[in-house]
Formats: C-alpha cells, structure tokens, sequence
C-alpha cells in the first residue's frame, strides 16, 4: 500500500524527518508511537502534502505512484485521509456539502458520475450511525461549535464517506473519553477491510486496546528506531520511552 | 504542489470581467458638459411638466453651492463634471408596444447578461417582472399587464412622470431631499430614468420585481433615480443589478434610491452590483457614489440586502429611517473588493419610533490590494423608547496587501435602548483550505465553499434565483482561473 523509504523532512530548515523507512501492506493496521516531538505529526503532514513541509530527500510510494509528485488533493483523490489532530471548523459550510463536494470531485478524479442526492443521502445514513453521529450534525456548519468528541467522530464519518485505501490517524484519541475512543475505535475496525490499511499514530497505549495494531513502530529522533507486534506497546506504556532513548543513543 | 497566498493573489488578479462588451446601438446623446441649458434639454427631452424642471433647476442651484464630500476612506481623482455626457438614449422614434419591436441589438444585448426576457415572455411560471435600463434610459419592461390586474405600478421612472404625476410628485424628493448630500443634488437636477414601483394597499405583490441597469455608452453618467412606495399592509420583493463595459476612463454612476413603506407595509431591495471594477492596474470602472434610504411608517419593515462586487470606487449607505413605533429596519452586505477596487460601504439606522429595532449585518471581503471600509451609523433619538440595534461587522481578508477597515458610529439619546455591535477580522485560513485539499477538494472550490460560508447568512436573505447569480458572482470575483 505504502512504502517510506529513506524519508527526509525538515520545516523553515529545521529537519524532522531523518531517514524515515516504513512499509504497509493492504489490509494491515500500523501504530505509530513515539515521545513528544520525535516527527509523529510531522510524518502525518508530510503524507497529505502539507506545503510548509520541505521533502529533502527519500522517497514515497503510495499503490505505485510516486506520492511525493501528487497535489494534495490529488493524494487525496488516490485513496490517502488524514484524520485531522485538530479538525479544522468552516463556519457556514454545512457538512454534508462540504462531503458532496469532496465526495464528487474525488468521483469525477476517477472518471466515475456525480453522486445522485437520494444515493448520497443513503450513504449519509449509513456511515453516519457506524460512528454513532447525530444526523443533525450533519446539517451543522463542519465542526463548528462540535464538541471535541463530536470533532474526532466527525472525522471518522469523513473517513467512512470516502472510504480511502490508506488512512492516517493522527493523535485521533486525545482529548477523548472512555465513550468517544470506543466509538471512534469501532468505527475504524468496523471499516477495516483486506483492501484498505491503517497507520494510527498515538501517544497512549490505550488506544490499541481497542482498535489493535499488527505492528507497532517506535518514532524517535525522526526515525523509526524500533519495531514489533501489538506487545510493544504494553511494553512502552509499562516501561517509558528512555529505555529506546538510551538503546539509541548508544549505538 | 500547495497553493500559496502568492498564487491565491495573482489569480485574483487575473479574474476576468465577464461583461465588459459594448454594444454597438446608435444612442442620442446631449453635448457634453453641465449648465441649465443642458438640464433644460433634458427635461424636454423627456416631455416633462414644469414642476419637474423647476426642481431640477433648484436642485442645479444648490449642487453647485456644495463641494464633493472627502471623509469617505477612498482615494480617486474626482470626475470632471463638465466632461461628462448627462443624456444618452439609446436611439428609437417610437416605444416598444411589444417584445418584437426591441431592437435585435439591444436583446442580444440583454441574452448576454442572462436577462432572457423573451423566455419569461413565453413562460408563465416565471417570477420575476424586469425592468431594463441602459445609459439612463428604460428600455423594456415586462410583466406590465399583469400587474396591473393588482394596482401595481411597474415602470419606467419617465412613464411614472407622465401617467402618475401625483404620485412622483408626493413622494420624490421626501426620503433624500435634493440638499441631502453632493452627489444626491447632481443626480436630482440631471437624472434621466430609472424606475417607479408602487403596491396598493393591502396588496402582496406576487412576483419579483426586477430593474437592470446598465451603462454602455461612453464618458457618459448614469444618474437613475428609484421610488418604490408600499402603501399600508403591502408588500414588495424588488431586485436590481447593474453592469457596465470595460473601458479605460472612469465611469460615473450617482444613483438615487428611495424606499417608502407605509403602515404595515414591507419593501425587500436587494441588489447584486456587478459594475465594472477596473483592470489589474485600476486603471478604468466605474465610481459608485449611490444614495440609497427608506423610510418604515408604522409597524413597517424595510429590508436592505446587497451584493457588492463591482466598481472601481463605492460610496454607499443604504439606510433606514424609523420613523413609525415598532418599525423594523435590516441591511445584509457582502463586500467583495480586489486589486485596487476601494468600498466604503456601509449602513445608517435611524431610530425615531418607540420599540424600533433595526439588525445589521456585513460581511467584507478583501482580496489584491483593494481597501474595504464598513462605515454605519446606528443613531437612536430621544423618543425612541426601547429601540434594539444589533450590528455584526465581519472582514476577511485574502492577501497581505488589502486592508479591511471598520468605522461603526453610535449616537444614543435614549437610555432605553439596547445596541449591541460585534465585529471580527480574520485571514483565510491555511488550515480551512489545506482541510478541504485534504477531503480531495480543489484550490478553487475550496475558496468558494469558505467564502460562501462566510457570507451565508447575507445570501440566505436573497431570493433564490439572485442567491445562486451572487454565488457564481462571488466566485468569479474571487478566483479567476486556478493553475
């Protein structure tokens, strides 16, 4: 699905990304932890295209295009969402025309027709109960007055109306309750499917006892310096990160 | 890769004028300049009566006492009135008895700026009745039969002066005064058409009542004067847009609006200005200088919604005056200015009835390195008991070089009242267009969904047919071609 290879960022001259290698196959869920400002949202931003990001060198394929060529809305178009840490609110702009518009300019990328208004309305319906979504939300301006639970399921029933390949969560748990994780969680495994693939990229191991990884990747110094199965993660939450610190270091 | 704020302004820049054609119609043109021959030419042109001239001249004597107004936040070199054309009629013998007798010309003319009147001719479920003025003078009106079966009055400004005397005689003149400002004094002595409305009492006028106006002469001046009257109980939707050729020189356009609601009356005046702004250099467009005010008797509501997007220069403020207890007045605006376009735009309630309550909301948007000004004036007299105001100024700006200035005045001599003003400035966000690039959105109609957004609650107040023009319009103002 995707494959990070040798990946270098940096944001006004300052590298974050420093050889970054990592690979995801079809069907895969991949965590993502690692301690503050080791690159994790970096990472996330690179991916989607955001242009204060300077790619210095590496490379990405994503299903076998070069990604790092692509627009960001042409990433978009390809299969690649991005669950936003923070969503960002467009006042007056409801959300179900925000989805058409981005549901039918993604169609129109892949040559297929405009989405009819009873079809697009059913599809609303549907993916809106997966993440447990007042259909009044709706209807309301995109995040506007959300709450912050109402914001990262609102991602997720974003995430179910494009149905993307890949898609990246980033920090998507925090400022959840007990409630909101288990519904946001469901929802991603609830869309898990053999075709599409998962990088969740967290802080807490909590979490991954709901939607559980098969590999999980320790981000450090803008590298992936140590990866294993879902155990790593009690591991880290158990031990703390400066035992990976001082195992890197060393070296 | 991205989009950046340098790309987002050279498009601006770039965005074409749709409507800059001139059409080639032979027109009767007075000499140029200004003086009493000139205004009594016209007023025989137009087969007045004597009171007519009389308060032109009058109103001629007091223009030239006064000087242009320069508290406005807009720069430009002022006209020279004596270079000015003051009558241009497009050239015909006879009146239009029927659509097939309008000049191909002029509805070609017409099919270009999407009023397809031969269409509504045909159509009967059509709403909207249009009123076509180009260069001064009012060219076709539609729907004239049918409304009469009502009482209601919808025509030209001139056939009001010939078939309802009485009427142009009571009203005009009583919401602005000749004296009220420079450009109201100028446009009283030389006015040359525009259009009249009246809605009997009692009456809910079934249709849109439309005027179109457009400038297509040369170095001519557009001076139309408006007088919509709803007697008591009735009820108006009227809507006006305006474009002009693109030329090098300026164009001059000083208006004269006014609204008369009388008890339990209610008059909506939308408008969607779309004159032409200027090039990329802000070299040519067309200088807005417009007097725009209703009066609410009793229990009435005037409503004011404007789209402003054109003009190298606007000077403008429709306002209210509540005079009648209880009255309502309301202004909706959406500002667009971009390269050197300058507004000062803005809005002034006037509260003299007891529980009168007036809601102000304005929108600005700046792009290139356009100034745009919200200027009001909420003034609440000694009698107003109760009076309620809420005013919302909102500026979102484009670019780093454009300015968004708020200039809001107060004045309350009753201590009943409750005035309430917010006002916010915000830049486009970054975040809000790389969150829609994200969703696989384009440049382009990332823009137009945030902007859209940001005037929503201005738009919802236009009827449907104008709401979806004023969003295309928004657009091309805005965006031009991205890539």
């Amino acid at each position: 699905m995707i494959s990070i290879k040798n990946l270098h960022a940096s944001i006004d001259g300052k590298e974050i990304l420093k050889g970054l290698n990592l690979e995801v196959k079809a069907g895969e869920i991949h965590a993502i932890m690692g301690p503050n400002g080791a690159g994790k949202s970096t990472l996330a931003s690179v991916l989607a295209g955001r242009e204060e990001y300077e790619v210095t060198e590496g490379s990405v394929d994503f299903d076998g295009q070069d990604l790092l060529e692509l627009s960001t809305e042409d990433r978009a178009r390809e299969g690649l969402f991005l669950a936003f840490q923070y969503p960002v609110e467009i006042p007056g702009v409801s959300n179900v025309n925000f989805l058409r518009t981005a549901l039918n300019e993604i169609r129109e990328y892949r040559g297929q027709e405009q989405i009819s208004a009873k079809d697009f309305m059913a599809l609303v319906r549907e993916k809106s109960a997966i993440v447990e979504l007042d259909a009044k939300l709706a209807s309301r301006s995109v995040n506007e007055g959300f709450s912050g639970g109402e914001k990262k399921r609102n991602e997720i029933f974003q995430m179910a109306m494009l149905a993307p390949k890949l898609a990246i969560l980033d920090e998507t748990d925090s400022g959840l309750d007990i409630d909101a994780l288990r519904i946001v969680a469901n929802g991603v495994n609830t869309l898990k499917s053999p075709n599409n693939a998962t990088i969740v990229i967290t802080h807490y191991q909590r979490l991954l006892d709901y939607i559980v990884p098969d590999f999980v990747h320790v981000l450090y110094n803008g590298k992936i310096v140590k990866s294993g199965p879902k155990e790593l993660a009690l591991e880290l939450e158990e031990k703390g990160y400066d035992w990976i610190k001082a195992e890197v270091d060393a070296q | 890769m991205g989009y950046t704020e340098n790309e987002l302004a050279k498009d601006l820049e770039n965005q074409e004028y749709k409507f800059g054609f001139v059409t080639n119609i032979e027109s009767d043109k007075a000499p140029k300049g200004l003086n009493e021959d000139i205004i009594r030419f016209i007023s025989a042109k137009k087969n007045e009566p004597e009171w007519l001239l009389e308060h032109r001249l009058k109103a001629f004597e007091i223009w030239k006492t006064m000087t242009e107004p320069e508290w406005a936040h807009v720069h430009y070199n002022k006209p020279d009135f004596q270079d000015i054309t003051y009558y241009s009629a497009p050239k015909q013998t006879k009146k239009y008895e029927s659509w097939d007798d309008v000049d191909p010309e002029m509805k070609a003319t017409m099919a270009k700026l999407g009023i397809s009147m031969e269409e509504q001719q045909r159509l009967t479920g059509t709403n909207v009745a249009v009123d076509f003025v180009m260069d001064s003078v009012s060219v076709a009106t539609s729907f004239k039969a049918k409304l009469g079966e009502l009482g209601i009055i919808f025509c030209s400004f001139s056939d009001a002066v010939q078939d309802h005397p009485d009427l142009v005689k009571k009203y005009m003149g009583t919401v602005v005064p000749t004296s009220d400002n420079f450009y109201a004094a100028l446009n009283s002595a030389v006015f040359t058409d525009g259009s009249f409305c009246y809605i009997p009492k009692g009456v809910r006028c079934p249709m849109e009542l439309s005027t179109y106006f457009r400038i297509n002469e040369g170095g001519t001046g557009q001076f139309e004067r408006t007088l919509v009257i709803a007697d008591e109980g009735a009820y108006v939707s009227y809507l006006e847009g305006c474009t002009a050729p693109q030329r090098d020189e300026n164009q001059l356009h000083a208006a004269v609006v006014e609204l008369i609601a009388l008890d339990n009356a209610e008059i909506k005046y939308s408008t969607v200005q779309n004159w032409y702004p200027g090039d990329k250099d802000g070299k040519g467009g067309v200088f807005n200088f417009v007097t725009k005010r209703g009066i609410c008797e009793r229990n009435a509501k005037i409503s004011w919604t404007q789209v402003e997007t054109g003009s190298a220069v606007t000077w403008k403020y429709p306002s209210c005056i509540l005079k009648g207890d209880n009255s309502i007045g309301e202004f909706y605006s959406v500002a667009v200015t971009n390269n050197y376009q300058q507004a000062d735009t803005g809005t002034k309630m006037v509260h003299l009835g007891k529980n009168t309550k007036s809601t102000i909301i304005s929108k600005g948007i700046s792009a290139g390195k356009s100034q745009n000004s919200y200027r009001g004036l909420v003034q609440i007299h000694k009698n107003a008991h109760n009076a309620r105001n809420f005013s919302q100024c909102d500026s979102l700006l484009m670019t780093d070089e454009c300015g968004a200035h708020t200039f809001p005045y107060i004045e309350c001599k009753n201590s009943s009242a409750k005035i309430e003003h917010e006002a916010t400035t915000s830049k486009i966000g970054e975040d809000q267009i790389f969150y829609c690039l994200q969703r696989g959105i384009s440049e382009e109609k990332a823009i137009s969904l945030i902007v859209n957004g940001y005037c929503k609650e201005v738009l919802n107040q236009l009827p449907m047919e104008f709401a979806v023009e004023a969003q295309k319009l928004l657009a091309i103002s805005l965006e031009g071609s991205v890539g």
